[in-house]
């Protein structure tokens, strides 16, 4: 909305640049997988999100941080273009993977969520077994051909959720008759049973107790090895646990954004100090 | 009418003793502190207004409900010899008709005469009297009842007294007798069905009845009459009640069901705005005009169609078939099938269109993420989780098929048939229930009380059905709570 633009302007703060990322390099695998460039996003009159520029690291976690509202899960939901689903809501900027404009025509919504898989607040394992949670992914995309491959391929998920030992004896009883933390870790082996090249996560942990939430830190932490992790979480202390780069949202703008260790000790804008400071949000 | 005006007279009492009390409890928050006094000033008022009024309304009500019967009896007590002389039968008219006298209502023509004449003179004055003395006695016992209710409840009224929760136990109460009043009345309907097809069943053994295949509900009205034993077999008028049911189900289920899932999955947020209402003035309109829809359009419609494909069919190889589709008559399964199917369409997917939004949204969410097309989504994780409560509604429709009537009467034919031809005319329990009940009937042969025969087991049926489908709807909802 240009109203606002020039409210902000106004209010003289610096008009958002893409100066604002400080690009995450600790070593020569972390090549931007993500690209986004002067994303806008509008839920039918009102903007969400205002030219929002950020390079996301691959094989690390980025975390999106900010305050209720502040457009960080909007921004989730454009790289696997999830807001597609939302009547009202359009999208414009570029956002590349890989290179390529995930907005482009040619791309297939249905074939871009295959490779960015995505975790969400509340648990939500569907109405089926365990095993064929897990085998979900599979199934709609076809990618096993024998019984037997469908089954390996949900234990080594399981296993790669950690939690293939708490359900190895029940894979074929109900996903929803396990705890929040069983349900959140199965949804993540669901996530990764399609071998995504990104998991997008929004507050995974936020409807978990602490057990529950530090098992899934240390599962995200072992998973960045393999996979491009976006992480959005009200948290500040995970950020900072979990996350090798740091991106702070405010009021739909992206505030700023570098390696976790320099937004958290040296924030170069006053708003970031403030909110990770505690003193708003 | 006195009854009218003393309830009034009650009422406005009873509304004078609330404003008293709720100002004696007024004038006593006034003088402490907020929290003195323990319930508001009106529960004060409520709780004397209660008292004042609800036990000589009740006083008021009997003696309207039970003062005849009352009057009555004490008319009996003592009876002339002249009266004791008659049958127990002539005594009823004899007091029937003193009554009547007194009170100036329709007597019967019975000449009385000699000492009957003066017993009745006699028995009318004092029915007068008995009347007047019910009445004055029950106004009377009221007013004291009123004011004595006044005078406990008044004093009472102090900042400790727990006026609140006395009056909503009371209110409890109202709710209780509400809910209670609902269960009585069907357990008197089950009760009466039960009682009547008892006395059916003395006269046609119950084997004979539920697995009897012919229906011929015909009576003699003399015993030396040839058709003097009727038919009461009720396995056509089930298999009818089947034949269209299903016919009903198989227009209903896939149209209702497919409109659901468009509704709620697919239908932008305007288009649903628009389509449902739609939808839900099908369910407005009244059965009776599906039934000449039915009788009127859509069977001639369909017998033309027939016949004309008949028509075109005589004399080739189908020449058997062609004969039969020529000669097809207005009234038939189909056509009452149909309709009653397009009246089951908005029940189908109303509900099933509200059980799919129970859905929760994130579930649609993850599928959608996973890389699921919207069609998939549907068919992998929306329909199962709603397929319990789907199936719910489907049989809450069923029940509401076989128990239909209006449209059958006026579409489906009369005769008893077991048939699972579509084109052929069938009859149905209810239509049965009709004719047998309708015009002037004697209420103790088997022909009419068949019809309770027939209900009581229609009534098990939907029941069961009832039964299950709620129950399945029970299991769903604990899995989503």
């Amino acid at each position: 909305m240009p109203a606002q633009r020039d409210d902000s302007q106004a209010r003289g703060t610096a008009p958002v640049h893409i100066s604002v990322d400080r690009a995450y390099t600790d070593g020569p695998q972390h090549e931007v997988k993500i690209r986004a460039r002067d994303v806008n996003v509008f839920y039918g009159d009102k903007q969400a999100l205002f030219d929002v520029s950020l390079d996301v690291p691959e094989k690390a976690v980025t975390a999106l941080i900010g305050p209720s509202g502040c457009g960080k899960s909007t921004f989730l939901r454009c790289i696997n273009r999830m807001n597609d689903t939302i009547p009202g809501a359009t999208v414009r900027g570029r956002i590349e993977l890989d290179g390529e404009d995930v907005n482009d025509k040619a791309i297939d919504p249905v074939i871009l969520r295959a490779r960015v898989g995505m975790v969400f607040q509340k648990p939500n394992p569907f109405p089926k077994t365990i095993f064929e949670n897990v085998a979900y992914g599979a199934r709609i995309h076809g990618l096993t051909s024998s019984k037997a491959e469908l089954e390996a391929l949900v234990e080594t998920s399981l296993k790669k959720a950690g939690l293939w030992g708490e359900v190895a004896d029940r894979l074929h009883q109900p996903g929803t008759g396990l705890s929040g933390g069983q349900q959140q870790r199965l949804v993540i082996a669901r996530a990764i049973a399609v071998s995504p090249e990104v998991i997008l996560m929004d507050e995974p942990c936020s409807a978990l107790d602490p057990i529950a939430t530090a098992r899934i830190e240390e599962l995200i932490d072992e998973l960045r090895h393999q996979y491009c992790i976006v992480i959005v979480t009200h948290s500040m202390a995970q950020a900072a646990r979990v996350s090798q780069k740091t991106a702070f949202f405010h009021l739909g703008k992206l505030v700023e954004a570098g390696p976790t260790g320099e937004i958290f000790t040296n924030p170069r804008d006053s708003r970031t100090q403030d909110y990770i400071t505690g003193r708003f949000g | 009418m006195l009854t009218w005006i003393a309830l009034l007279a009650l009422f406005l009492f009873s509304g004078a003793t609330y404003a008293f009390g709720r100002r004696k409890a007024q004038a006593m928050a006034a003088r402490g502190k907020p929290g003195a006094l323990h319930s508001l000033p009106g529960y004060h008022g409520g709780y004397v207004a209660l008292w004042a009024g609800l036990p000589a309304a009740l006083i008021v009500l009997a003696a309207a409900l039970f003062g005849g019967r009352m009057e009555a009896a004490l008319l009996r007590a003592d009876s002339p010899a002249a009266v004791q002389a008659l049958t127990d039968h002539g005594q009823a008219v004899f007091f029937d008709d003193a009554r009547a006298m007194a009170h100036g209502t329709q007597a019967s023509e019975t000449i009385y005469e000699g000492d009957l004449r003066t017993a009745i003179e006699d028995k009318a004055v004092q029915a007068k009297r008995l009347q007047q003395l019910i009445q004055y006695g029950a106004l009377a016992a009221g007013v004291v009842v009123g004011l004595a209710g006044l005078a406990i409840a008044y004093p009472r009224i102090s900042p400790t007294f727990r006026a609140r929760n006395r009056v909503e136990g009371w209110i409890a109460v109202l709710f209780i007798a509400c809910a209670v009043t609902a269960i009585l009345t069907t357990v008197g309907i089950v009760a009466s069905l039960v009682w009547e097809s008892w006395r059916f069943f003395q006269s046609v053994p119950p084997l004979d009845f539920l697995l009897g295949t012919a229906w011929d509900p015909q009576i003699a009205m003399r015993s030396d009459q040839y058709a003097s034993k009727g038919a009461f077999g009720a396995v056509p008028l089930f298999a009818g009640t089947f034949l269209i049911m299903l016919i009903a189900m198989l227009v209903a289920a896939p149209i209702g069901l497919y409109s659901a899932i468009y509704l709620s999955e697919y239908a932008r947020p305007l288009t649903r705005g628009v389509v449902k209402p739609l939808l839900e003035i099908l369910a407005g309109v009244p059965t009776v005009v599906y039934g000449f829809f039915a009788a009127l359009t859509v069977g001639p419609i369909f017998r033309e169609g027939f016949n004309n494909l008949g028509g075109l069919l005589v004399g080739g190889p189908l020449n058997g078939l062609g004969i039969y589709l020529s000669q097809v008559q207005n009234q038939m399964a189909l056509v009452a099938g149909a309709v009653m199917g397009i009246m089951l369409i908005p029940f189908v997917s109303s509900l099933s269109d509200d059980i799919m939004n129970a859905v929760p949204q994130s579930l649609r969410d993850g599928s959608l993420a996973m890389g699921a097309t919207r069609s998939e989504t549907v068919k992998q994780v929306v329909l199962p989780a709603a397929l319990p409560g789907i199936m719910a509604a489907l049989l809450l429709a069923v029940s509401r098929a076989i128990g239909e009537t209006m449209i059958v009467t006026m579409a489906a034919g009369l005769q008893a048939k077991t048939t699972l031809n579509p084109l052929d005319t069938v009859t149905t329990v209810t239509v049965q229930i009709v004719t047998l009940l309708t015009g002037d009937q004697e209420f103790d042969s088997p022909k009419t009380l068949s019809a309770f025969g027939l209900g009581l087991t229609l009534f098990v049926v939907t029941f069961i059905l009832n039964v299950i489908a709620l129950r399945i709807v029970q299991k769903y909802r604990e899995q989503y709570d």
